[in-house]
C-alpha cells in the first residue's frame, strides 16, 4: 500500500482527508457526547443526505449543478439542519430531544424523494452513504483541510467556554456566560465536520466516528483534556486501520473504520473489566 | 467600606397570574452571613434567580453592588452554588482542577485562554475549601460532600464578594453537611465573604448565620440571629403555615421550585 500511496493521487487524497477528519470528528464529538447530544450528529448527517441527493438529482436537470460538488449542498443542508435543531429545541422546551427525530425524519424524507426523482441509487450515492477510497478528489481534500482549520480555530478559541457550558449549563447561565451564540456556532461546526467527513466514512457512519472513539476515551480518561487527546488517538487509529483494510479488501472505508472503532471500544471495555478498573458511575450504582 | 452588596426594594414577582413574591425589601451588607429559610414553594429559589439577574422583578428594584441587577460586570463579584447534582453529569470526564478553573471562564473573557495565574487562583480556592489534595482527581469519583466543596471552590476562584448558595447540602449526609457548614463559617469569618445560604435545615443554618430571613411569599422576618432567636415556635409555625419546632427540626429534601 505504501507504493500505491505514492503512485496514486486518489489514495493520497483519501488518506490525508482521513487523517484530518480523524482529528476533528472525535474532538467535536467529545463535546457532543458529554452533553448527551450524541444523536444530533445522526440527525445532521441524515439531513446532509437530503442535500447530497438533491444535488445529485439537480445535476441531472440543471447544467449549473452538474459541475457542483454535491458535498457543498450536503454541507449546506447540514448547517441549515443544525440551526433548525437549535430553533426546535427552544420551541419544545420540555421535549428538547424531539428536535432530533423531527430533523432526522425530514432529512430522510427529502433524501428519499430526491433519490426517487433521480431514478434510484447510482454508485455515486453509495459512495456518499458508506464512504469511498477512490472518490476523494484534490478539491475534496482542500475543502476538508479548510473546514478542519475552521473547526480547530473554533475549539482553540472557545475551549474554556465550551467546557464550562458542557459541564454545567445552569451554572454557566448563572455566572453570566452567554452561551446562546456559542451554541449556535458549535452546531454549525458540527455540521461542517459532518460535511468534511462524509466523503471518507459516508453519511450513515459519520456520527460513529464522532461518538465511538469518545465512548472509548471517557471510559479511561480522568480529565477532559486527556479525554480529548485519547479520543483523537483512537479516532486516528480507527481511520488508518480502516482505510488500509478498505484498500486491501476493496470494501467501503466507512464500514472498516467504524468496525475498527467498535473493536477498540470492546477492547477498552474488556480491558477495564480484566484490570478491575471501575467507572465512577458503576461505583455509584454499587453504593 | 462600600455600601450594600444586595438591595431589594419593594420587589414583587409573579409567574403569569400567580404571585410568588410580594413586597420584598431586603439588604445584605459586606461580611454578613444570611440564612434564607422558608417552606417548600415559598419563593426562595425565585428570590435567588432575581438576585442573579436570571429573572426580572414584576415590580420594585434589585440592586447589586449599588447598581441595577442588569449591569453586566456584577456577575464576577457573585459566586453561585446550586443544589448538588442539579445540572452536572457524574460521568463527566473532568478533573477537580478543570472544574474549578471553569469558574474563571467569564472573568478571563472571550478569546483568552486560561493562564498559569488562573491555575493558581483555582488551587487557592481549593485550599480554602480543604480540597487541595484532590486537584487531579476525577470529579465523579468524589463523594457528594466533596463535590459540593469543589463547586464552592469553583465559585470562589473568581474571588467573589458574595457567595449565593441554593440548598447546597441537599443529597449530602448529615455528618458531611455539618463539616460543610463549618467550612462556610470559616470562609465568612476568615475571608470576609458575604454569604446568602438558602436551606431547609432551620436549626443548623440559624445557628451558623449572622442574619436570618424568613420567606413565605413575603418576607416575614429579616434581622440578626439574636432577634431571630427571641422568636417563638408560634411565629415560625404561623409563617410556615404548619407546626415548626426549632429544636432538631428537620424537613425532607427537595427543591422549592
Amino acid at each position: 500500500m505504501i507504493e500505491a500511496l505514492f503512485s496514486y493521487d486518489f489514495l493520497q487524497n483519501a488518506f490525508l482527508s482521513g487523517l484530518i477528519i480523524g482529528v476533528i470528528a472525535p474532538m467535536i464529538g467529545l463535546f457532543i457526547v458529554v452533553r448527551r447530544l450524541a444523536l444530533i450528529a445522526d440527525a445532521l448527517s441524515h439531513v446532509s443526505l437530503a442535500g447530497i441527493a438533491g444535488s445529485l438529482y439537480l445535476s441531472q436537470q440543471v447544467v449549473f449543478f452538474a459541475g457542483l460538488n454535491p458535498v457543498y449542498l450536503g454541507m449546506a443542508a447540514a448547517v441549515g439542519g443544525s440551526l433548525l435543531i437549535e430553533r426546535l429545541r427552544r420551541v419544545y422546551r420540555n421535549f428538547e430531544e424531539l428536535a432530533i427525530p423531527i430533523i432526522l425524519s425530514a432529512g430522510i424524507g427529502f433524501g428519499a424523494i430526491f433519490i426517487s426523482l433521480a431514478k434510484g441509487f447510482g454508485s455515486d450515492l453509495v459512495g456518499y452513504l458508506f464512504g469511498s477510497v477512490s472518490a476523494v478528489s484534490r478539491q475534496d481534500l482542500t475543502v476538508v483541510a479548510v473546514l478542519a482549520a475552521a473547526v480547530l480555530v473554533f475549539i482553540y478559541l472557545f475551549y474554556k467556554e465550551l467546557f464550562t457550558l458542557s459541564f454545567d449549563t445552569d451554572y454557566s447561565r448563572a455566572s453570566g456566560l452567554n452561551g446562546g451564540w456559542i451554541q449556535i456556532l458549535f452546531m454549525v461546526m458540527t455540521a461542517l465536520v459532518i460535511g468534511a467527513s462524509m466523503r471518507i466514512v459516508g453519511i450513515l457512519l459519520v456520527s460513529s466516528l464522532m461518538t465511538l472513539p469518545v465512548a472509548s476515551a471517557i471510559q479511561v480518561a480522568k480529565s477532559f483534556r486527556s479525554a480529548m487527546v485519547l479520543s483523537v488517538i483512537l479516532g486516528e487509529t480507527s481511520v488508518i486501520a480502516g482505510l488500509v483494510a478498505a484498500f486491501y479488501l476493496d470494501i467501503a472505508p466507512g464500514g472498516t473504520i467504524v468496525v475498527t472503532a467498535i473493536l477498540i471500544l470492546l477492547a477498552v471495555l474488556g480491558g477495564k473489566r480484566l484490570l478491575g478498573l471501575r467507572h465512577p458511575e458503576a461505583e455509584e450504582e454499587a453504593a | 467600606m462600600q455600601g450594600s452588596l444586595v438591595k431589594l426594594t419593594d420587589v414583587s414577582f409573579s409567574y403569569g397570574s400567580s404571585a410568588v413574591l410580594k413586597d420584598i425589601t431586603f439588604t445584605v451588607n459586606p461580611g454578613e452571613f444570611w440564612a434564607l429559610i422558608g417552606p417548600n414553594g415559598s419563593g426562595k429559589s425565585t428570590l435567588i434567580k432575581l438576585l442573579l439577574g436570571l429573572l426580572k422583578p414584576s415590580r420594585g428594584t434589585v440592586e447589586l453592588f449599588g447598581k441595577p441587577a442588569g449591569d453586566p460586570d456584577r456577575k464576577e463579584r457573585i459566586g453561585y452554588v446550586s443544589q448538588k447534582s442539579a445540572s452536572f453529569n457524574s460521568g463527566f470526564p473532568a478533573t477537580v482542577l478543570e472544574v474549578v478553573k471553569s469558574g474563571l471562564t467569564v472573568k478571563r473573557g472571550l478569546f483568552r485562554r486560561f493562564t498559569e495565574d488562573d491555575s493558581k487562583a483555582a488551587r487557592r480556592a481549593l485550599q480554602a475549601v480543604g480540597m487541595e489534595d484532590f486537584t487531579g482527581r476525577n470529579i465523579g469519583e468524589l463523594s457528594g460532600g466533596q463535590q459540593q466543596r469543589v463547586f464552592i471552590a469553583r465559585a470562589l476562584a473568581a474571588e467573589p464578594e458574595l457567595l449565593i448558595m441554593d440548598e447546597p447540602t441537599v443529597g449530602i449526609d448529615q455528618q458531611n453537611s455539618a463539616s460543610f457548614y463549618s467550612m462556610l463559617e470559616e470562609l465568612n469569618r476568615e475571608h470576609g465573604i458575604a454569604i446568602i445560604l438558602v436551606s431547609h435545615e432551620i436549626d443548623l443554618v440559624t445557628d451558623l448565620a449572622s442574619h436570618v430571613a424568613c420567606l413565605n411569599h413575603t418576607m416575614h422576618f429579616h434581622g440578626g440571629r439574636r432577634d431571630f432567636a427571641k422568636l417563638g415556635d408560634r411565629d415560625l409555625s404561623k409563617w410556615y403555615g404548619h407546626p415548626v419546632r426549632l429544636i432538631h427540626q428537620k424537613e425532607g429534601g427537595g427543591s422549592d421550585d
